[in-house]
């Protein structure tokens, strides 16, 4: 044997490592997927891998089970719901945060530091701590149920992530082109939208993408401040209610999950750089 | 210009953000607190009774070990498991998409990981992928109901949540072993060092610091978890945890003052995690 193939062979059991946990990790998905296109009687007797026996015999295959759950079981009004509370609820604690983190970036005031610290320590508050005030305060007001609660509610747990990301982003900024910006007679108004934002708008896509699927994911806090009322929930807490209540619609769960998982995944494959960037940056969120 | 104390200014930008944390973050855990030592409906003073109960039911005491043993298992499992996976994939070509597709579980929501695992725990042998493969390999085995059986559940809800976090571990000590110079790495393979002693002898020391950062996270979530026992067993077959537990006093069986109780515990849990997070923060800080 040359030095090469020695040196080649020496790296197959390396190869199947990497393989077999890249298959372990994709497998369940796939099943899901897989089922998700299956007859009700097939997904309800055989498992998934056996239509992977006969994949062009296209009597196997259907999408009735997306149209079950769409129509009858409502995930079509869950999915316009999850939009609906999930691009507010992204946009908004955004724009607030952005308008904080310049001023602590580039204006001079008194307890900006300290000020500054609190935001931040404020990361790790467990969101648990705040339901009971706040459900009750909803409550009172009654805006339990409402998309309005949920979206000031993700507005406030969202801001002390993007307040720390933009303004250690803006502060990263090169200090003269602000100040001859403002030399030139710019005002504070104008260098936030003409110079901070758009320079910023790979770190503001990053935070966008953590957001919006932090929100789109989010079980608890829907749970907590909406409730179980079908008219507003989202698709995590109607996929949730599924969960534990089909019997008889079982096989009905794989098109559900599907449904559930497309948006986020959509975002993953297009936007991978940005999400993991993200997500890397969310290292100091708890 | 930029040392001109603003006046007002700062206060117009800041202001929206301030009064929502005040209101959403502030205001409750201080409310909280105060909750705790109130009964039911929040009207006379209790006492420590809500704390009796958060220290001393059975479930309670049920959820204390689950939370333990998530810490144990899937703190251990995930940190080793997401750093192996990263030393593993940076010798290959394929690189990019072994990462993405064991990254991809941390885009799904934890109630599609929820259905995606039902799925393969499912009893019925034949439609069961787990029960399938056991079967099959050992002849005479009966299938096991992985979700209903109180041996298990716990286990087995734990597997599921170290499906989900390893990519997050990898995808982040990835990108730390990247930063570790070449030329250390060369020098240690000229010297003729084996991959398993430069593993433990460069790859850990170097990229200690992001192992710190990645357990310390993993362990605040984990103290906190909830959607995935919430979705596959809703804590029943002794897999309670602190979170569903609260969930449950909550909006259940509506009693603030030990829903609250029982955030404060949640918190006193997470209070030792959060002070090394912290000093690390200020480390960082100090480092800019």
């Amino acid at each position: 044997m040359t030095k090469r193939q020695t040196r080649a062979l020496s790296k197959v059991p390396l190869h199947i490592a990497v393989i077999v946990a890249s298959l372990l990790w994709l497998v369940p998905s796939a099943g899901v997927i897989v089922s998700a296109f299956r007859s009700p009687q097939a997904i309800r007797s055989t498992g998934w891998w056996t239509a992977l026996a006969t994949p062009f015999d296209m009597t196997v295959w259907t999408l009735s089970n997306f149209e079950t759950v769409l129509d009858t079981l409502e995930l079509g009004r869950a999915l316009r719901n999850s939009f609906f509370i999930t691009i507010p609820a992204t946009i908004l604690p955004i724009f607030i945060a952005a308008f904080a983190a310049y001023a602590f970036a580039w204006m001079r005031f008194a307890g900006r530091r300290a000020i500054f610290s609190i935001v931040v320590g404020l990361l790790i508050v467990p969101l648990q701590l705040t339901f009971v005030p706040i459900y009750s305060v909803y409550n009172r007001i009654g805006i339990t149920g409402t998309f309005i609660g949920l979206w000031l509610a993700h507005t406030g747990y969202g801001l002390p992530f993007a307040v720390y990301l933009l303004r250690n982003f803006f502060g990263s900024l090169p200090k003269d082109i602000f100040e001859s910006a403002f030399l030139d007679g710019a005002s504070y108004w104008t260098a936030f939208w003409r110079l901070a934002l758009p320079l910023s708008v790979p770190s503001l896509a990053s935070l966008a993408i953590f957001q919006f699927l932090w929100v789109w994911n989010d079980l608890l806090v829907a749970l907590i401040y909406l409730g179980g009322t079908p008219q507003v929930a989202p698709l995590t807490v109607r996929v949730a209610n599924l969960v534990n209540s089909l019997g008889a619609n079982w096989h009905l769960l794989p098109a559900a999950a599907v449904i559930a998982m497309a948006v986020p995944l959509l975002v993953f494959f297009a936007l991978q750089r940005y999400f993991v960037r993200g997500i890397l940056a969310g290292s100091v969120k708890a | 210009m930029l040392e001109r104390r603003g006046g007002l200014r700062p206060w117009l930008y800041t202001g929206p953000a301030l009064l929502m944390l005040a209101f959403f973050l502030v205001y409750p855990s201080l409310a909280t607190l105060r909750l705790s030592f109130l009964d039911r409906t929040s009207d006379a003073f209790v006492g420590l009774e809500n704390y009796r109960f958060a220290f001393s039911s059975p479930p309670m005491l049920e959820s204390f070990k689950n939370n333990l043993l998530w810490l144990i298992f899937f703190t251990t499992i995930t940190v080793s498991g997401g750093l192996v996976i990263a030393v593993l994939v940076d010798k290959v070509k394929y690189e990019s998409i072994a990462k993405a597709l064991i990254f991809l579980p941390q885009a799904i929501s934890f109630v599609g990981a929820g259905v995606i695992w039902r799925f393969v725990y499912e009893f019925r042998p034949r439609v069961g992928l787990l029960n399938t493969v056991l079967t099959a390999l050992f002849p005479g085995m009966q299938p096991i109901g992985w979700l209903v059986n109180s041996r298990f559940a716990t286990y087995a809800l734990i597997v599921v949540g170290i499906w989900m976090w390893t990519g997050y571990a990898m995808i982040i000590f990835s990108a730390a072993i990247k930063g570790i110079p070449q030329e250390i790495e060369e020098a240690a393979r000229v010297d003729g060092a084996s991959a398993w002693r430069m593993f433990w002898q460069i790859t850990v020391p170097m990229i200690s610091t992001t192992i710190a950062v990645v357990t310390t996270t993993l362990i605040i979530s984990v103290l906190k978890v909830f959607d995935l026992v919430y979705v596959m067993t809703a804590g029943q077959y002794s897999t309670n945890v602190i979170a569903n537990q609260m969930y449950y006093e909550l909006y259940i069986n509506r009693h603030n003052g030990r829903a609250a109780a029982i955030a404060i515990v949640l918190v006193i849990a997470i209070i030792p995690v959060m002070i090394l997070n912290i000093r690390r923060f200020q480390e960082q800080e100090a480092r800019r």
